[in-house]
C-alpha cells in the first residue's frame, strides 16, 4: 500500500524536517522507558545530558569533539548509501586510518608541520580507502554481501592492530598497547589555546582543528554527490541499477568508487582522534564512532545539511551520556549504543511507520487554506 | 595414538563450536527462504544469550530461561517484521538497528541490575545444562575406534549439540517436503504469484520469521546457560554473522549450509589448538592473527571461489500488494 497523497503536494518541510522529528522523538520516548527500566528517572537523565553537553564550556567544547568524529563516520556511511551500499565497516577503516596518519606523521616529521598535516589528512584517507578496497571489490565483481564482509574487515582490523600494537609498533618501553607519541609540534592545535587567545581558561579540551575538516569535508561530500557527473552516476546506479546499465553507466566502478571515497572519509576520524587527542595509536580508539555513523547518516536522511546537526545532536548525547554515567550508578555508556539502536529504528527501518498520516494531515490543512 | 586423540578432541570441539552456528544458519534459512534478509541474527543471538542467562539466574531453571529467550526473540523477529514486512522499512537497515540496540540494551541492562561490568551472575549447575553422558559411553570406552567415536566425540556434549544437528533433517523436512515449506520457498521467489494463488504473503513471513527467532534463541541458549555459565558483553562475537555467511555458502540449503558451519567450526576448532604451538617451516603465529582466521574464511568463502551463490529472487524486496 503506498501513501496515499500526492507526493508532489507534500510540502519539504514535511517530509525533511516534520516526519524525522516526529521519529526522533518516538525514539527518544522509547529510550526514556530503557533508563525507567534500568532503574533511573528519564526526566533526570535528560536534565543531566543538557546540563552535562551545554552547561559549561569543557563540555561544550566535547560536545563538539564527538560531533566532529560523527561527522566523518556519518559522511562517510551516506557516501555510500548512496549508491545502495552498507558500508558498515567504518569502525576498521578508520582504525587502519590511524595505522595511515601515525606512519606517515613520524616518518615524515622532518618536513614543515602544515605539510606533514596534509600528508596526514592524505595517510588517512588512503589507508581508510584500502581497507574498504577488498570489500568494495567482492561485492562489485562477486556479489559477496558488503554487509558481512565489511563486518568481518572490522574483526580482521581489530586483530590486525592489535597484533601490530602488541607485537610491531608498540612503544616498548610502556607495557601498554599504544605506539610512541608523536613529536609535539605535529599535534593539531587546540580549542584550550584557542580560547586562551581571548582570556578564556580551560582545563582541558579535546576539541580541536579536526573540527575544520569535518566542516570541509562535508563541503566537499555535498560537491561530490550532488555536483559532479560522477556523484549523479554513482545516486543513478543506487537508485535503479539496471536502468544505469543501460544508460551506459558502470556499476562496479560506481560501486568501488563510493566504497573507496566512504573508506576515506572513515579514515579521517583518525585525524581527530590521533593527530588532535591522542597523539599515539591507542589500541581500540574508534570506539563504536564507526557504527554511530550509520544512525548519524540515517537521521540526517544521508545529506551532509542533515548529517551535521545529526551528529551534534550525537554528540549532545555522548558527551551528556557521559555526564550521566557519572551522576547515575545503573546508567553505563551501554545505554546510549541502545539509544543509537532506537534512533536507527525509528528514522531508518520504522521511517514510514507515520509518514502517510502526517503528510496527509499536512496536505489536507493546506488544501483547506487555499480553498478558504 | 596421539594423532587419534587430537583429531578425537578436534572433532569433539568442532561438534561444540559448530552447535550454534548450525542454529543460526537454519534460523536464516526459513527467513531468507521467506525472502526477509535477516543480519540481525547476531543481534537475536546476544538478546538470547541474555534473557537465558537472566532466566535461569532469576527461575532457578535453564528451561524457564530457554523459554524466555524463544518469547524474546521471536518478539525481536516480529519486530523486524514489523518494520520490513508490514512497513516496508529497508531491511538491512532493520537488522542493523536490531543488532546495535541488543548491543546497548543487553549490556546496559546487565550492569544496571547486576553492576557487575555487563556480566550476569554466575549460573550454579542447578541453573544450566550440563553435558550429557551417552549410556554405555564409559564401558565402551576402551573398545577400539567404536570407543573413540562413541565415548570422546559423540558423547559428552550439551543437549543443544544434539538438537542442532538434530534440526537440520526437520528443516530440510519442512522447508522442501511439506506444504507450508513450498509455501515459504514460494514467498521468497515470487510473492505476487502466491498472493494470485490465495495466500497471504505477510502472513507467511511472519511465520517464517517466528520459527527463526525460536531457532535463533536455542543459539544464544547455548551460548550462556550450557556452555559459558554467565552472559557478557558481546559474547556472540559475529557467529550470527559467520551463520548467514555459512547459509549463504550452502546456497539456502540446510545440508550444505550444516557443512559450511562445520567447516567454520573446525577451523575455530583448529585456531584454538594451535594457538602457541610451534608450526613447522612458519614457527609461532601470532595469537591476534590465528584468532582472525574464521573471520578471513568467511570473507574468502563468501567471495564465491566455489560457485557463485543465488538468493531467493525475492529477498530483500517489500511485498506491495496491487490493488
Amino acid at each position: 500500500m503506498s501513501s496515499a497523497v500526492d507526493k508532489s503536494k507534500v510540502p519539504w518541510w514535511v517530509s525533511n524536517l516534520i516526519v524525522p522529528l516526529v521519529n526522533l522523538t518516538l525514539a527518544l520516548l522509547v529510550s526514556a522507558l530503557f533508563i525507567f527500566i534500568a532503574g533511573e528517572n528519564p526526566y533526570q537523565a535528560i536534565k543531566l545530558i543538557i546540563y552535562g553537553s551545554f552547561g559549561y564550556i569543557e563540555g561544550f567544547a566535547y560536545t563538539l569533539y564527538y560531533t566532529t568524529n560523527f561527522i566523518f563516520t556519518g559522511l562517510a556511511f551516506a557516501v555510500a548509501f548512496h549508491c545502495r551500499l552498507f558500508n558498515i565497516g567504518g569502525e576498521g577503516q578508520a582504525y587502519l586510518g590511524g595505522l595511515g596518519v601515525f606512519l606517515v606523521a613520524i616518518n615524515f616529521s622532518f618536513l614543515p608541520v602544515p605539510i606533514v598535516w596534509i600528508l596526514s589528512i592524505a595517510g588517512a584517507f588512503i589507508f581508510g580507502a584500502a581497507w574498504a578496497f577488498i570489500p568494495a571489490y567482492l561485492q562489485a565483481k562477486r556479489g559477496s554481501h558488503i554487509v558481512i564482509t565489511t563486518i568481518m574487515f572490522n574483526f580482521i582490523a581489530s586483530s590486525l592492530m592489535v597484533y601490530l600494537l602488541v607485537d610491531v609498533i608498540r612503544d616498548m618501553k610502556q607495557m601498554g598497547p599504544h605506539t610512541v607519541a608523536l613529536p609535539k609540534e605535529l599535534w593539531l592545535p587546540n580549542f584550550k589555546d584557542f580560547a586562551a587567545l581571548f582570556g578564556i581558561k580551560i582545563r582541558y579540551s579535546p576539541l580541536n582543528a579536526s573540527f575544520l575538516l569535518a566542516i570541509a569535508a562535508s563541503f566537499f561530500v555535498w560537491f561530490l554527490v550532488w555536483k559532479t557527473k560522477w556523484g549523479y552516476e554513482m545516486r543513478a546506479v543506487g537508485h535503479n541499477t539496471q536502468a544505469a546499465i543501460y544508460a551506459g553507466i558502470s556499476p562496479y566502478k560506481n560501486i568501488i568508487i563510493a566504497m573507496l571515497i566512504s573508506g576515506g572519509l572513515a579514515g579521517l576520524l583518525s585525524i581527530n582522534e590521533i593527530l588532535g587527542v591522542h597523539h599515539k595509536i591507542v589500541s581500540g580508539f574508534p570506539a563504536g564512532y564507526g557504527f554511530t555513523g550509520i544512525a548519524v547518516a540515517l537521521m540526517g536522511r544521508n545529506h551532509p545539511i542533515g548529517i551535521f546537526p545529526a551528529a551534534f545532536l550525537f554528540g549532545i548525547l555522548y558527551q551528556g551520556g557521559s555526564e550521566v554515567t557519572f551522576d547515575m550508578p545503573n546508567i553505563t555508556r551501554y545505554m546510549f549504543v541502545a539509544v543509537q539502536g532506537v534512533i536507527i529504528l525509528f528514522s531508518g527501518a520504522l521511517e514510514n511507520l507515520f509518514r502517510p498520516q502526517i503528510e496527509s494531515f499536512f496536505v489536507n490543512r493546506l488544501n483547506t487554506k487555499v480553498k478558504a | 595414538m596421539e594423532f587419534l586423540s587430537d583429531l578425537a578432541s578436534i572433532t569433539n570441539s568442532t561438534l561444540r563450536i559448530s552447535t550454534p552456528l548450525v542454529f543460526a544458519a537454519m534460523a536464516g534459512i526459513f527467513a531468507e527462504r521467506s525472502g526477509v534478509i535477516d543480519f540481525s541474527l547476531e543481534g537475536k543471538m546476544l538478546m538470547a544469550a541474555f534473557v537465558a542467562a537472566v532466566g535461569s539466574y532469576f527461575f532457578g531453571n535453564p528451561w524457564a530461561g530457554l523459554l524466555m529467550a524463544i518469547i524474546a526473540c521471536v518478539s525481536l523477529s516480529m519486530l523486524h517484521g514489523f518494520a520490513s514486512v508490514t512497513h516496508k522499512g529497508d531491511q538491512v537497515v532493520s537488522c542493523v538497528a536490531i543488532n546495535i540496540l541488543i548491543i546497548g540494551l543487553t549490556t546496559a541492562l546487565a550492569a544496571a541490575w547486576f553492576g557487575q561490568a555487563g556480566l550476569t551472575p554466575t549460573l550454579t549447575d542447578d541453573q544450566r545444562f550440563l553435558e550429557i553422558t551417552l549410556p554405555f559411553a564409559d564401558a565402551l570406552r576402551e573398545v577400539p575406534i567404536i570407543g573413540l567415536i562413541y565415548s570422546d566425540i559423540l558423547s559428552g556434549h550439551y543437549i543443544f549439540v544434539y538438537l542442532a544437528y538434530l534440526s537440520v533433517p526437520i528443516v530440510y523436512w519442512i522447508v522442501f517436503k511439506t506444504s507450508f515449506g513450498l509455501r515459504v520457498r514460494a514467498v521468497g521467489e515470487n510473492p505476487s504469484a502466491v498472493d494470485t494463488a490465495g495466500i497471504n504473503v505477510f502472513a507467511m513471513r511472519y511465520k517464517a520469521l517466528a520459527i527463526n527467532g525460536v531457532l535463533i534463541a536455542f543459539a544464544g541458549a547455548h551460548l550462556s546457560t550450557a556452555v559459558n555459565a554467565n552472559f557478557f558483553r558481546e559474547m556472540s562475537a559475529g557467529r550470527g554473522y559467520l551463520a548467514l555467511a555459512a547459509m549463504i555458502f550452502g546456497k539456502w540449503h540446510p545440508k550444505t549450509a550444516l557443512l559450511a558451519c562445520l567447516l567454520f567450526g573446525f577451523t575455530d576448532a583448529l585456531q584454538i589448538r594451535l594457538q602457541g604451538v610451534e608450526l613447522p617451516a612458519i614457527g609461532t603465529i601470532p595469537v591476534q592473527l590465528i584468532q582472525a582466521v574464521p573471520y578471513v574464511l568467511t570473507v574468502v568463502l563468501l567471495a564465491g571461489f566455489v560457485g557463485k551463490a543465488i538468493a531467493p529472487r525475492a529477498i530483500g524486496q517489500p511485498y506491495i500488494k496491487e490493488r
